[in-house]
Formats: structure tokens, C-alpha cells, sequence
């Protein structure tokens, strides 16, 4: 009973695990992020059907969006990945001054991205690109508009779960909770944050550049 | 239960102490208490499924009959049954909310939330879930989801009148339905209820990949286990796909964007295409959990190992990558490029193949074996022969140039019943039968049981057997009167049998209601291993299992069905008994 208990504990880490050799959380996120695979290939799929079947309701690239805008902001999430890792490398050798430092340069980066993405929202509803029928006045379609908004707006709402979790991180780090021997957290947190960051760049390519 | 834990080694003493109620039945964490309360609230949709199916039944009995009122109409407010007669109104919510609450709300919980959460860790010695939070608040989101659900029936405008598939523009527009706030409700509902299930299927998952107990090797796992294995893949994949159309309708709705809506550009049949993409795996979400139980009882019914347990396997895993490229056999009738739908007919065709290896497998297990005929035998037993029927209807609609005429007609009403009821339904009574006296420590009363069983099997029959014969004729399914077209007035005969067979039917599982109540608290007490299986669950852990589940981490020597084995003692061998020991005997349940 007691060595169960313990083998929860450690996350069966034990004797039971005749697993994959990896730890649970960890496992359990990559198997999460299958899931997040499918949810955004739902919404990128159908973008792909959408406008394949009205080529003519879609501006061409660069007419409504602002591209250059955007290629920035995808060069900072792509930054933002390095620091991740360079976080997580910090605690892997115990650095926890690294740690602290690159875990909030990440989501300082994260939050400009988001800020970056706000202000490009509140630009293009300016120009009439709006995801609504109503209201709607952009080159294309409404269904333009409402294919665009649906997919960024579904990946912000991921980038902001994942700030979240990095001042989460943030602040066990200062309670000096991870150490070069247990930083699982920090491991799954960066496996969300290099998906996420993937998946802008599918985005950024389909919605943005073709 | 307040716990007094002033000793200073309190600490220490965690695993021994009595958690509070509120913990131990409530918020729990235990897989087996999160099952548990799966089963209690699925079965509680099975009956709220099983009203509004009699109700649709009385309507087609005696369509808009004033001298036929409904029985308790008074119940019911009048925007729903006026003077006895149910308004079409109310009659396309039943249909949609039967369909609903069916697929999503019992069937689906019953197979995989109580018995993925009872069954996997017990069977593979493991003394709880991965994740034990996210598994009591898998179970809490889907509350919240059945709360919104039920909420639905109480708003103004009613519930939800799409149909459970919610085609587009029907679903999106609320001029064609009258439903307002109720169409939203079900939206969101089912958006909270996939959460659940991907918080499930990622704890099966991890679960079954990490913490099987030493010598639990993959070709050693039970069949349950191994078919819910599969499941919370399918359901960690086509659940998204699903939430992903979900939130563009409710987007359509709500804030006015244009997926679907085509005087705007959007497209109809986009959602035609993500339902179902979601929709068939779906279906095999609710079937190989039961084919996963059957087969536990029938090899233990039948005192012989499972015939072709590799096989078996491999025809598990074949279904759930060949389930997902046959969709567009649902679509056959939506204006689909005919090549297309014949690679669609070539695919489904071919999933009837690994269908037809486990149902050929089943016989060859049953084959001269010692058959014990106990109620979990009899539902399993009637399960392969109703799966038969409803897979061959199958295969019937999967061809196109017979699809045509029997698309959206009684004869695919006809077929999901026999795979969902009298296949997915019939092994769901044979698991709960077969694995309550684990839950709960008592035995179901066997003559009920059986009553139950030989009941069911006869008036399941009676209602949906000739509903085969109404498709071929022409009757359309979902439709409120039939006898606006004159040549269905025939039938009107035979749409009383029916439905009076049905009434019966529901009727019977007040039995079974009374026989699980019953049993409950005074059935007779359960021995450790009342069917003289093999598996975990029976060999290493009393009924029921305590908190953690094993006294120490069992290790496991073989698989799970040798049953009759030449080399030992007894007609079963655990799985933990080491070498050629003889288990220890204990008095089978006199059945
Ligand atoms: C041999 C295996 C099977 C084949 C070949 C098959 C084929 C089909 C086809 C072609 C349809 C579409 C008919 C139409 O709408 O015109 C259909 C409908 C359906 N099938 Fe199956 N099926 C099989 C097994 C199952 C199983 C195991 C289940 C569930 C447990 C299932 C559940 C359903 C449901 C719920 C529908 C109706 C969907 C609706 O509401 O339109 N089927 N099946
Ligand atoms: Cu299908």
C-alpha cells in the first residue's frame, strides 16, 4: 500500500513503469498536443475547403493584412522559443538565476506577440475587416474575415494560456521549486510553447503569405 | 468522518486515514469512485434517452389522434403537448435530444467513462489513474455538461431540434427550428463534454502506456483494456475535430460570422464533412469498448482462451485506422463526386472485415467450450448475434446504389439500433452485470438478471426489426406524421406494433433499474472472483478494491485467458499466479 502510494507520488516513476521511459506529465503532453494537432487542423482544414471552393471571396497576400507587421511578430515568437529553451538548459545544469531570467524573457516576448496581435486587430476592424457579415467592407469576402479571425484568434487564446503558465513558472521558480534534478513543469510548459510557436508558422504561411 | 489527526506523525499516516466524505465520494480521485459516478449519471440519461423515445413512439402510434392523448400530457407545458397532442415542435426536439443524449450522454460515458476509468488500471495492475486530479475533473466537466443539456429542455423555444448530426442551414438558422437559447445550450454542452472526454483519454492513455504492472507486456493486456486503449486514441483525435466545428457554428450564431450560412459564402456541407469526419470514428468510439468486454465474457462464459487473441488485436487497431477514411458513406446522398463515393464504398466495405474476424473469433471461443450461460453470457452472447444484424444492414447502406433509397428512410434507424442498442447496449448490461459484484462487493440477482435479459432480447426485436421493413417502403426517419403520405398509411398497423413493443421495452429495464437498486444493498456478498477469471481485477484484489487497489504491485506471468490450461490446477489460471503454482481455490459463484 505504501509502496503504491509512493509510486503515485513519484508519478510511477518505479517499478510499475514499464512504459516509455518517460515521465508521466510528459507523456501526458505530448499526447495533449496530438489533440491540439487535430483542433487546429479542424480550423486550418476547413480555411483550406473554404477558400478553395471561394478563391474569388480572399484578397490576394499583402492587400488586406499587413505582412511586414506580422512577419515581426513571427520572429519574436520564434525568439521566444529559443529562450524557452535556454531556460530550460539553465535549470538542467541547476542555474537558477538562468532560469529565472530566460523564463521571463519568454513571457515578456509571449505578451508582445499578444500586444503585437491586438494592435493588428484593432488596425484591420479600422479597414472594415471585421468577422462578421455585419459590418464587413474589406477586399474579398466576409468569409475571409471570418476564416482569419477564427484561426489567430484561436491561436492568441493559446499563446495567452501559455503566458499564463510561464508567470506560473515564473513564480515557483523564485520559490526556488525546480532543481537540475526536478524540473518537469518547466520540460512540458516548453513542449506547449515550441507547439505553439509551430503552429504560427504553419498559420503565418497559410493565412498570411499564400 | 472528521479526521482527528493531531498525532505529530500524522504525516506518516496519510495513506491510513479516512478521507472526508466530501473527498472520498464526491471530489474523489480514485478511478474506481469516478467510475462509479460515470455509471450513475449515465444511467440516468439511458432513462431520460428511453422517455423521450417513448414519447416520439405514442406520436408515431397515433400521429395528432385527439382521442389518443399522450399519457401524462399534463406534465407537460403547453408549448410542448397542447390538449394531449405533441406539437412538432417539441416532436423534432425529442428526436434530436434522444439522439443526443443517447450517443453523448449514456452510451459514450457508459462504455468509457465508467468502464476505461473501473477497468484500466485494475486490469493492468496500476493503483490509479496517471492523473488522478484531471480524472476527477474529467467527471466534473462532464456534470457541468449534463447540467447544461438538461437545461436545454427548460428555456424558451425548447431544445435543440436539429437532429444530433445538426446539419447546416437547419442548425444555424433559428427561422427554420424556432430554437433560440436551446440550440445554443446544445452547443455549448457538447463543447464541455469533449473536454471531458479529452481529459479522460489522455489519462487512458498515459495510464496504459506507463504504469502497467511488471510482466503486464502489451500481447498480455486484457481485451478491454487493449479496445479502450484504442477508443481514447480515436477520441483524442476526432473529439477536436468536432469542438473545431462546434465553435464555428456557435460562432455563426452568436456573433454573426459565416462558415456555414451560404448566402454569405460559407458552406453547408463543410459541416457535413467535419461531423462526420468526427462522426465515424465516433461510432467505433461506442463499439469496440463493447467488443473489448465481450470478449472478456465470453472467453470466462466459456472456460477457453479467447480464439485468436492476436487477431483480436490486431483487429482492434485495424478498425480504428480504417474508421477514419470511410465518412463520406454518411454523405453519400449530399451531391458527392460519384468516384468519390465509391472509394468511400470500398473503404467501409473493407472495415467489415476486421468487424467480421472479432465476430468469427467470438464463435471459435465459444466452440465446444464449457459454456456457463450467467447473465453477463447471455448479453454477450445476444450481442454478437445483434451485432451481425446491424453489421450486415451496414454493409447494405455502405453501397452507394442501394444507399439512394435507403438513405435518411427507417432502414438506417434500423441498423444503428441493432449496433448501438442491441450491440453497444446489450454488452454495456453484460459489463455491468460482469464487473458489479467488483464495484460494489454484492452480487445482481441472477433470475432478474436473466428475466431482464430474455425480456429485453424479445421486445428489442419486436421494435426495431421492422423498421428494416418501413425503410425499404419508404418511410423517412425524423418525420412527425407519417400519414400526410398516403402510401404509409398501410403501415399504420404496424407502427402500433412498434411502438407498443417499445413501451414494453422500456418498461422492462425498470427490472433491471430494480435488480441494480436492489443488489445494491442486499445482494448476496461477492467473493473475490465470482466468474473464475483471470485478470487483475479478480486475482490480485478483494471486492471491492480498496484505495490503491493492490496490497503490493502484482506481476504478471501470462496472459489473460488461459483458461482449461493443461498445466494447471484449475480450469483458470491468474495472470499473477507465478509458475505452475496452483491458485488458490475458492468456491465459484452457484449460478
Ligand atoms: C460493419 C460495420 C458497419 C458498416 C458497414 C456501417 C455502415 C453505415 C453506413 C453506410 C451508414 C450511413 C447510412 C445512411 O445514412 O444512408 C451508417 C449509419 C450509421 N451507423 Fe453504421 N456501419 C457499421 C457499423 C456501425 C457501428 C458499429 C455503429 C455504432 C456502434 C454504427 C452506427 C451508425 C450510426 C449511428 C449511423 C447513423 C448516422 C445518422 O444519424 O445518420 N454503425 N452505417
Ligand atoms: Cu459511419
Amino acid at each position: 500500500m505504501t509502496t503504491q502510494a509512493a509510486a503515485l507520488d513519484r508519478g510511477g516513476m518505479d517499478a510499475t513503469e514499464v512504459g516509455m521511459g518517460v515521465y508521466n506529465m510528459k507523456l501526458g503532453m505530448w499526447v495533449f498536443l496530438l489533440s491540439e494537432v487535430m483542433f487546429f487542423t479542424s480550423l486550418i482544414g476547413g480555411y483550406i475547403i473554404l477558400r478553395g471552393a471561394h478563391p474569388d471571396m480572399f484578397a490576394q497576400p499583402g492587400v488586406v493584412l499587413n505582412v511586414p507587421l506580422t512577419a515581426f511578430n513571427t520572429f519574436l515568437l520564434i525568439c521566444s522559443s529559443v529562450t524557452m529553451v535556454l531556460a530550460f538548459a539553465g535549470i538542467e545544469r541547476g542555474d537558477q538565476a538562468k532560469l529565472k531570467m530566460w523564463l521571463i524573457a519568454t513571457a515578456v516576448i509571449g505578451m508582445a506577440f499578444l500586444g503585437v496581435q491586438v494592435y493588428e486587430y484593432i488596425q484591420l476592424s479600422g479597414h472594415g475587416f471585421v468577422p462578421t457579415v455585419e459590418g464587413y467592407r474589406a477586399e474579398g469576402a466576409p468569409l475571409y474575415g471570418t476564416t482569419f479571425y477564427t484561426m489567430t484568434g484561436f491561436h492568441g487564446f493559446h499563446v495567452l494560456m501559455g503566458v499564463l503558465a510561464l508567470w506560473y513558472l515564473v513564480i515557483q521558480a523564485f520559490r526556488g521549486k525546480y532543481t537540475a534534478g526536478s524540473h518537469g513543469a518547466v520540460e512540458i510548459t516548453g513542449l506547449y510553447w515550441h507547439f505553439v510557436d509551430l503552429v504560427w508558422i504553419i498559420l503565418f504561411t497559410i493565412v498570411y503569405l499564400i | 468522518m472528521a479526521t482527528t489527526m493531531t498525532d505529530a506523525h500524522a504525516a506518516h499516516a496519510q495513506d491510513h486515514h479516512e478521507p472526508s466524505f466530501l473527498r472520498k465520494y464526491v471530489f474523489s480521485e480514485d478511478h474506481k469512485v469516478i467510475g462509479i459516478q460515470f455509471l450513475f449519471m449515465s444511467l440516468f440519461f439511458l432513462m431520460i434517452g428511453g422517455l423521450l423515445a417513448a414519447i416520439m413512439r405514442w406520436q408515431l402510434a397515433y400521429p395528432t389522434d385527439p382521442s389518443r392523448p399522450l399519457p401524462g400530457a399534463g406534465l407537460f407545458p403547453e408549448t410542448m403537448v397542447n390538449a394531449g397532442i405533441i406539437l412538432p415542435e417539441f416532436y423534432n426536439s425529442a428526436v434530436t435530444m434522444h439522439g443526443t443524449i443517447m450517443i453523448f450522454f449514456a452510451i459514450m460515458p457508459l462504455l468509457v467513462g465508467v468502464f476505461a476509468n473501473y477497468l484500466i488500471p485494475l486490469q493492468i495492475g496500476a493503483p490509479d489513474m496517471a492523473f488522478p486530479k484531471l480524472n476527477m475533473m474529467s467527471f466534473w466537466t462532464a456534470f457541468v455538461a449534463g447540467l447544461i443539456i438538461m437545461a436545454g429542455f427548460f428555456v424558451e423555444g425548447g431544445h435543440s431540434a436539429a437532429g444530433w448530426t445538426q446539419y447546416v442551414p437547419l442548425s444555424a438558422d433559428p427561422e427554420w427550428t424556432g430554437v433560440y437559447t436551446g440550440q445554443q445550450l446544445w452547443l455549448i454542452a457538447m463543447t464541455v463534454l469533449g473536454f471531458s472526454s479529452l481529459m479522460g483519454a489522455v489519462n487512458y492513455i498515459t495510464t496504459v502506456i506507463n504504469m502497467r504492472a511488471p510482466g503486464m507486456t502489451w500481447l498480455r493486456m486484457p481485451l478491454p483494456t487493449w479496445a479502450l486503449f484504442i477508443t481514447a486514441i480515436l477520441i483524442l483525435l476526432a473529439i477536436p475535430v468536432l469542438t473545431g466545428a462546434l465553435i464555428m457554428l456557435l460562432f455563426d450564431q452568436t456573433i454573426g460570422t459565416t462558415f456555414f450560412t451560404v448566402a454569405t459564402g460559407g458552406e453547408p456541407l463543410l459541416w457535413q464533412h467535419m461531423f462526420w469526419f468526427f462522426g465515424h470514428p465516433e461510432v467505433y468510439i461506442l463499439i469496440l469498448p463493447a467488443m473489448g468486454f465481450v470478449s472478456e465474457i465470453i472467453s470466462a462464459g466459456s472456460r477457453k482462451p479467447v480464439f485468436g487473441y492476436n487477431a483480436m488485436v490486431l483487429a482492434i487497431v485495424a478498425i480504428g485506422f480504417i474508421g477514419w477514411i470511410v465518412w463520406g458513406h454518411h454523405m453519400f446522398q449530399s451531391g458527392m463526386n460519384p468516384t468519390l463515393g465509391m472509394s468511400f464504398m470500398v473503404t467501409t466495405m473493407i472495415i467489415a472485415v476486421p468487424s467480421a474476424i472479432k465476430t468469427f473469433n467470438w464463435l471459435g471461443t465459444m466452440w465446444r467450450g464449457d459454456l456457463h450461460f450467467h447473465t453477463p453470457m447471455l448479453h454477450a452472447v445476444a450481442f454478437v448475434a445483434m451485432f451481425v444484424i446491424g453489421g450486415l444492414s451496414g454493409v447494405f447502406v455502405a453501397s452507394t446504389p442501394v444507399d439512394i433509397f435507403l438513405h435518411d428512410t427507417y432502414f438506417v434507424v434500423a441498423h444503428i439500433h441493432y449496433v448501438l442498442f442491441g450491440g453497444s447496449l446489450f454488452a454495456i448490461f453484460g459489463a455491468i452485470t460482469f464487473w458489479f459484484p467488483k464495484m460494489f462487493g454484492r452480487m445482481m440477482n441472477s433470475s432478474l438478471g436473466k428475466i431482464h435479459f430474455w425480456l429485453t432480447l424479445l421486445f428489442f426485436n419486436l421494435t426495431f426489426f421492422p423498421m428494416h421493413n418501413l425503410g425499404i417502403a419508404g418511410m423517412m426517419r425524423r418525420i412527425y406524421d407519417f400519414t400526410q403520405y398516403e402510401f404509409l398509411t398501410q403501415f399504420q398497423g404496424l407502427q402500433v406494433f412498434i411502438s407498443w413493443s417499445a413501451f414494453l421495452l422500456v418498461a422492462t429495464q425498470v427490472i433491471f433499474a430494480f435488480n441494480f437498486i436492489y443488489s445494491l444493498f442486499k445482494g448476496a456478498e461477492a467473493p473475490q472472483n465470482p466468474w473464475h477469471a483471470n485478470s487483475l481485477e479478480w486475482t490480485a484484489a478483494p471486492s471491492p478494491p480498496p484505495h490503491g487497489n493492490f496490497e503490493r504491485t502484482p506481476t504478471v506471468y501470462r496472459g489473460p485467458y488461459e483458461y482449461s490450461h493443461p498445466d494447471a490446477a484449475d480450469d483458470y489460471w491468474p495472470q499473477n499466479a507465478p509458475g505452475h503454482a496452483a491458485p488458490a481455490s475458492e468456491p465459484a459463484y452457484a449460478e
